[in-house]
């Protein structure tokens, strides 16, 4: 099957002007200034193919928007290729702009003084979708995201997460091949995280739409990206399954354990994270985890046992602070 | 075609809406707006009044139907501005605008076009107040005022240009307010906004014609309250489609070097 999204050594380069503080090297900036280059974007090479959902991640700073915008068209690479269904993003042609959406947490494309119908309507006619199409394409996301009690309501009179809802409903309105999702559920509740986690599994389940999306909240990733890309400094740190970034990079798992007669020393066993009553839990190195759960049980009267994974939040955590030159 | 009519017709209809949501608001910025013609209106007719009923061949009735004509054309020549540039810019509207299927300036024109029709209806009645105040001097044929009904839309094409033009420098410094006060200055003068042309120096008069501002202004007034010969309304109304050409070329080709510097800032 070939890419849908084609990018190989992709770069973004800035040109900063940078200067020392003070009133002389201010003075001394209107004769000579001097530039810094800010690499956002290093070199990142990667291929997604039609319907995937990936994760795009990376901490604050990585490049992750920087590379959403050059895939939207926003912004122009410095070097590199970068093919999105067959178009040079950059170039912005009409016919690639209807096929594709990005929704960013901070967008706004709603009237604020309007019911959000009006604004939808406006949409209808920005993508020229025909009316019928757009009626049934409009109340199916209504309902599929609970909105029929909210589209009369100015927009101001929505709470953060209800103007988010809308937002997405005006950005997929036109119902795009490809969405960039850059932090879609970002200061919403959890209630308001899963309802536009599932509406956006369901997209992507009817329309077989493929999705790239950035979150810092790694529950939106587990529950929608079977693949992610990981990206630092704006260069590429992992590309892949999620389960096999977890078995690459955790170092430790988590035993949970009930015993029924208390234990005088458990750190001998791991590092204890925390003692409820009878129950116990404690974080154990990958390697040690078979050995431990075998002393735990033949040492003490272990009344049930769990081993888990580490959280992904924390396995990410230990992607960032890896150096990329111990990776390669 | 039908696809750019389609959406022009729904973006001023989201645009009338909006107004319409604050319709005393934007009464008190149209008062507002009324008392810069007014004091010209008002010292010109003084000065008229003491050169012995008239200057430069204006009279009292003929200089207030002169600004009362001038309170409407400024209306229909607001455009998006050089400042709304730098906040669009800012707040990551323009990202929003460039992600859809449209040239950003067509959101502008249709939102402005949209948003006079809603001001032309709130000055009906001032215009009608000053006309009681004022007694304007006032007969236009039927072609001044067909003239008239092409020049006001030429006009605010050709200030939506120029000032989409000045807007774009925020794409090379975000400092556009200092060129934007020169811009002022120069359309004061040179446009027939703070006198009637022909009251100016001859130099002025002729430094006019080569610059847009008058086409954006005084000539869609002079229209209606001059006595222009066939042979002028249609040389001006040339003025304002060659304007319009010229400029629309103009804005697309710094457009293509300009959305290649653009970095997204702001969303």
């Amino acid at each position: 099957m070939s890419s849908v999204i084609s990018i190989s050594k992709l770069a973004k380069h800035y040109q900063v002007p940078e200067r020392e503080a003070g009133l002389i090297a201010a003075a001394k900036g209107l004769f000579k200034r001097t530039y810094k280059t800010v690499k956002a974007v290093d070199g990142i090479s990667f291929n997604i193919q039609p319907g995937e959902v990936v994760g795009f991640l990376g901490p604050n700073g990585a490049g992750k928007t920087t590379t959403l915008k050059m895939l939207s068209g926003l912004l122009h690479p410095t070097s590199g290729e970068l093919s999105v269904l067959g178009y040079e993003p950059a170039k912005r042609d009409h016919d690639y702009l209807r096929q594709i959406t990005l929704v960013m947490g901070n967008r706004n494309q709603l009237s604020w003084d309007l019911p959000a119908l009006d604004s939808f309507d406006l949409q209808r006619a920005i993508y020229s979708i025909p009316l019928d199409e757009f009626k049934h394409t409009r109340d199916e996301f209504i309902a599929l995201l609970d909105l029929k009690d909210l589209v009369q309501k100015p927009v101001r009179n929505l709470s953060l997460g209800e103007r988010m809802k809308m937002e997405i409903v005006g950005a997929l309105l036109h119902k795009p091949k490809i969405l960039f999702l850059d932090e879609p559920t970002l200061g919403l509740d959890v209630t308001m995280q899963k309802r536009i986690r599932s509406f956006v599994a369901e997209y992507n389940k009817r329309y077989g739409a493929t999705v790239l999306l950035t979150s810092h909240y790694m529950a939106d990733v587990e529950a929608l990206c079977k693949r992610v890309i990981v990206i630092h400094h704006g260069r590429l740190l992992f590309d892949g399954d999620l389960s096999a970034l977890v078995e690459k990079f955790s170092a430790f798992k988590t035993v949970g354990f009930t015993i029924d007669t208390p234990a005088s020393d458990l750190s001998q066993y791991g590092d204890v994270v925390s003692v409820d009553g009878s129950r116990v839990t404690m974080r154990v190195p990958k390697e040690k985890t078979s050995a431990v759960t075998s002393r735990l049980l033949n040492e003490l009267s272990v009344v049930d046992l769990t081993v888990e994974s580490a959280p992904i939040e924390e396995v990410i955590e230990s992607v960032f602070s890896v150096k990329r030159e111990t990776l390669e | 075609m039908k696809r750019y009519f389609d959406y022009y017709i729904s973006m001023m209809r989201v645009s009338v809406m909006e107004q319409w949501q604050y319709p005393v608001a934007n009464y008190f910025y149209m008062i507002g707006m009324l008392a810069e013609p007014v004091i010209y209106m008002v010292v010109w007719s003084a000065v008229a009044n003491q050169e012995g009923g008239s200057v430069g061949g204006y009279t009292p009735g003929s200089l207030a139907a002169y600004y009362i004509v001038w309170t409407l054309v400024r209306q229909m020549n607001i455009a998006f501005t050089p400042y709304g540039w730098e906040w669009r810019i800012r707040q990551g509207r323009l990202s929003t605008s460039l992600l859809r299927p449209m040239h950003p300036l067509h959101e502008d024109v249709a939102f402005f076009a949209g948003w006079k029709v809603v001001m032309i209806i709130l000055w009906i009645p001032l215009a009608i107040l000053l006309s009681l105040i004022f007694k304007p001097d006032l007969h236009p044929t039927l072609l001044e005022g067909a003239v008239f009904f092409i020049a006001i839309w030429m006009a605010y094409l050709i200030r939506t240009i120029t000032l989409s033009l000045l807007g774009m420098v925020t794409f090379w410094t975000t400092r556009v307010s200092a060129l934007f006060e020169l811009y002022f200055a120069a359309e004061l003068i040179l446009s027939g906004r703070l006198v009637p042309l022909s009251l100016m120096p001859e130099a002025v008069q002729t430094a006019a014609w080569f610059f847009p501002f008058r086409w954006a202004f005084g000539y869609p007034i002079e229209v209606l309250v001059g006595s222009m010969s066939v042979s002028d309304l249609l040389l001006g109304l040339g003025m304002q489609f060659a304007w319009v050409f010229f400029g629309s070329v103009i804005v697309s080709q710094i457009w293509k070097i300009a959305i290649g510097r653009f970095s997204a800032v702001g969303g």
